[in-house]
């Protein structure tokens, strides 16, 4: 038996692989509710009905995919080109804490200033965390799995320093959060009665801009190389070192305006808390979406229902919500078999 | 009766109708084979025609989906290394696996002797190693270390490991490879004793002209099918050319034509680095328009450092590089482009292409910042596909269409791809890197055609080569390269293989007064 490289992919197996992985999902998701004594059958009712079931459900599930986006892009674009960002965690903290240091009246202008500034400082910031790993990684040949991994960590103490010490709001009565942003640098809600707001038409916007970006342009046409053969790459004379470069301020920026984006329109300021790991997600977010911008969105919304509905599914029946994250860590490992198979298979 | 029979010694090694598939892929089809003990077998035939799949059924990696082997009139085991080792089968692999912090005699006696042995038994070892490297003149030092030795006697040691565990039949994959002409000689000496001694050879190989020297018999496999087997002075090389392509295929010839102005030149480059290959002495070397110059050398001796200077990789640490009399500092790669460079090399699938993007994206992949294919940032693709069509038409590639994804072309409109994209422009300096290597004989002409008609219409080539063969075809002048130092260049009328091959290994002129 060996493994052979497929000549092409038909579609069917495309699919097949995602109705493989949605199964998988539904089948390990079963098989814990029925473990913690809850009926399977209305859990999954309940679970759907949290996720879509009513307008409200349907909001709550595109406010917590919002993040996801943005965190899911900035693997993604960073992964075709081989750059490991497995820190888009602490760059959402960067960004987040750039917004509010910025945002919370160091500068008073109108929102259509304000917005952009902000929004820019957060990307900037972010790209800026991932800068060093990215030299590192160039330059000395450091392994960037491990050192943007590792910033997540320092980034989330430092956090814990600023609202504790520097950033912390006089007005919070001793609770660890930053001020809070002004209301120019809030973000509109896109429908009202809901937390949904237009942070999502932002990311919607960027994933097509990258889907753009990776399909017809020079750029992009020069990063999917450096990804996939630099040796060749830098023979034909592409400046691998630029390319890097650009897609680590890209990468870095995504996660930054993510967390941008949490606290002008959600939370309103920095906490410790402000992520539930939305960073980490996003890596999954990345790899169901095979690493193609158009298909985060999707990948996101998925990710984003499960974890929503089963929040609803453990309210109603008492059963652990952590069932969603072992079910959504299910659907990475299936889809990187399923990927493996899309690409290979068993000849005897 | 049975007496009558064993006094005729058994073949050595008989094939039965050996066949194996891949899938729909006809990898082996009716191979019978039969080599005499005492006897050297020299086994031809073009990349893909089945060679390596039928040694690896013969060694036990592969099961054959039809026929059976004998070794020495006894049924051999299939697919089992083990097998084949007890029936006295070595093979030295064309990349050899020692263990370079070993020394020689422990190579030898891992996985040979027991765990277990006694101490007394390496000194037992050593005397015996020291006989059998004598025997066949295969001289190497038993205590040195693997990481120290030349590459020829590195592969002494894969030979002298085979002997020691009593192979009678010894197969030897592309051994001349990665030798210089002497080692080659010195390697066939060997083999001529070993086989006096009664040892069978396979010699497995894509080089006529050894084949030819050293076998009694030849073997010529084309498409997975024995198309001849015959003694090896029935057979000439045009003959043989023939029965392993299956057509006449007439290698371009090299017409003398007075050279132009200089168009490239080195003075006094110099490249410091750690490996003897990114290094390179103080080099000094013209390439006129009209004039293919040919740099041949044992790979691994400074040709990575000079490639990376004639392609604009990267700059010298002293002395200069004139193109077209334009001394170049840090390499711009679209001002090279546009001031004629081309290139082909040495690797096609890791430097040549990006295997998983289509055709088009490969096509214009040397050539993003022009105005042709980039128009604000944004791929121009309708120009591009034209472009990469135009390329397919006029450089005969075989393919589905631009879009096709280019890890799925063959090696020779692989090859015609990258040949083809640098000489689209019409380029004055050509620098190819082993442009046919792995090349079926009907690709290698082509390429070499593509070489020499550049020449004619007055581009300067570059040529690095390890094959001796192609340089001495097509180049006006050579230049030996042996540890980051250049030879001074010998032009095509003094051209002599074994002075050549002297220089190759650094022994300038010594052996040959001597």
């Amino acid at each position: 038996m060996r493994l052979e490289r497929r000549t092409s992919t038909p579609a069917s197996l495309v699919l097949l692989n995602i109705a493989l992985v949605l199964g998988l999902m539904a089948a390990t998701g079963s098989v814990l509710i029925a473990q913690a004594g809850a009926p399977v059958g209305a859990s999954w009712l309940a679970l759907l009905n949290g996720a879509f079931g009513s307008k409200l459900a349907i909001t709550e599930t595109l406010t917590r995919a919002t993040p996801l986006i943005f965190t899911g892009l900035a693997c993604a674009i960073a992964f075709r080109s081989r750059l490991w960002n497995i820190g888009a965690e602490g760059q959402l903290y960067a960004g987040a804490l750039a917004v509010a240091a910025l945002g919370s009246g160091v500068i008073q202008a109108p929102g259509y200033v304000l917005i952009p500034i902000v929004m820019l400082a957060a990307a900037l910031a972010g790209a800026a965390m991932l800068m060093g790993p990215a030299l590192l990684k160039r330059y000395m040949n450091v392994d960037d799995v491990v050192t943007t991994l590792l910033l997540n960590f320092i980034m989330a103490l430092f956090v814990s320093i600023m609202v504790q010490g520097p950033m912390r709001d006089p007005m919070s009565m001793g609770w660890p959060q930053t001020l809070p942003v002004l209301d120019e640098a809030t973000l509109d809600k896109l429908i009202t009665q809901s937390r949904l707001h237009t942070g999502l038409l932002l990311a919607l916007a960027l994933s097509v801009v990258l889907a753009l970006m990776e399909s017809r342009s020079v750029f992009g046409l020069q990063r999917r190389a450096v990804g996939l053969n630099p040796e060749a790459a830098r023979f034909a004379g592409i400046p691998a070192t630029r390319v890097l470069l650009w897609t680590t301020m890209i990468s870095g920026g995504l996660a930054g305006i993510a967390g941008a984006v949490e606290v002008m329109g959600m939370r309103g300021y920095v906490t410790g808390d402000l992520s539930p790991g939305f960073g980490y997600t996003g890596v999954i977010v990345a790899m169901l979406a095979q690493l193609h911008p158009l298909g985060v969105p999707v990948a996101a919304v998925l990710v984003a229902s499960v974890f929503v509905g089963a929040d609803a599914m453990s309210r109603m029946f008492n059963v652990p919500s952590f069932i969603a994250d072992v079910m959504v860590s299910l659907s990475l490992l299936s889809m990187l078999a399923g990927s493996f198979f899309l690409s290979y298979r068993i000849r005897r | 009766m049975s007496k009558a029979h064993s006094e005729v010694a058994p073949p050595a090694l008989q094939l039965h109708g050996i066949a194996k598939y891949f899938g729909e892929v006809c990898a082996n089809e009716d191979i019978s084979l039969e080599l005499a003990q005492g006897q050297i077998l020299g086994l031809l035939g073009e990349n893909g025609a089945g060679k390596t799949t039928l040694i690896s059924i013969l060694f036990g990696h592969y099961v054959a989906d039809r026929g059976h082997i004998d070794v020495f009139g006894k049924p051999l085991v299939p697919g089992s290394q083990r097998a084949a080792i007890a029936a006295g089968i070595g093979l030295v692999h064309q990349h050899f696996t020692l263990a370079g912090n070993l020394t020689v005699l422990d190579n030898v006696l891992v996985g040979t002797e027991s765990l277990w042995a006694p101490a007394s038994a390496r000194s037992h070892a050593r005397a015996r190693l020291r006989a059998l490297s004598e025997q066949f003149g295969l001289r190497v030092d038993p205590d040195a270390l693997v990481q120290r030795l030349s590459v020829g006697e590195q592969q002494r040691v894969e030979i002298l490991k085979s002997l020691y565990r009593q192979a009678r039949i010894l197969v030897l994959d592309e051994p001349t490879a990665v030798l210089t002409p002497g080692e080659s000689l010195t390697l066939f000496e060997a083999l001529r004793k070993m086989a006096a001694a009664g040892l069978s050879v396979i010699l497995i190989s894509h080089k006529l002209d050894e084949v030819l020297r050293v076998a009694d018999q030849i073997a010529v496999l084309r498409a997975g099918r024995l198309v001849a087997q015959r003694a090896a002075t029935a057979l000439d090389r045009a003959t043989l050319a023939e029965l392993m392509v299956g057509r006449r295929v007439l290698r371009p010839q090299r017409q003398p034509l007075p050279k132009g102005e200089v168009i490239w030149a080195l003075q006094d480059a110099t490249i410091e680095g750690h490996s003897a290959n990114a290094r390179l002495r103080p080099a000094t070397l013209s390439v006129h328009a009209h004039e293919i110059v040919g740099v041949v050398g044992v790979a691994g001796n400074g040709q990575h450092a000079l490639l990376e200077l004639a392609c604009g990789l990267r700059a010298p640490n002293s002395g200069s590089v004139l193109l077209r009399g334009q001394r170049q500092g840090q390499p711009q790669h679209a001002a090279l482009r546009r001031a004629g460079l081309a290139r082909i090399p040495e690797d096609r699938h890791r430097e040549g292409v990006v295997g998983d993007l289509e055709m088009w994206h490969n096509a214009i992949l040397e050539d993003l910042s022009d105005p042709r294919f980039n128009h604000l940032g944004w791929l121009r693709k309708a120009a591009a596909l034209e472009h990469t069509r135009a390329l397919i038409a006029e450089f005969d590639i075989r393919c589905e269409g631009p879009a096709q994804r280019t890890r799925l072309l063959s090696g020779g409109n692989m090859q015609k791809l990258i040949v083809g994209r640098g000489m689209v422009t019409k380029p004055s300096f050509i620098v190819a890197c082993q442009p046919v290597r792995g090349l079926d004989e009907g690709a290698i002409a082509d390429v070499h055609a593509r070489l020499l008609q550049a020449r004619e219409r007055g581009a300067a080539v570059l040529l690095v080569t390890d094959d001796l063969d192609e340089a001495l075809a097509l180049a006006d002048r050579i230049v030996v390269i042996q540890n980051g130092s250049l030879s001074a260049p010998i032009a095509a009328q003094d051209f002599d293989v074994g002075r050549i091959g002297m220089l190759m290994l650094g022994q300038e002129e010594k052996t040959h007064a001597a």
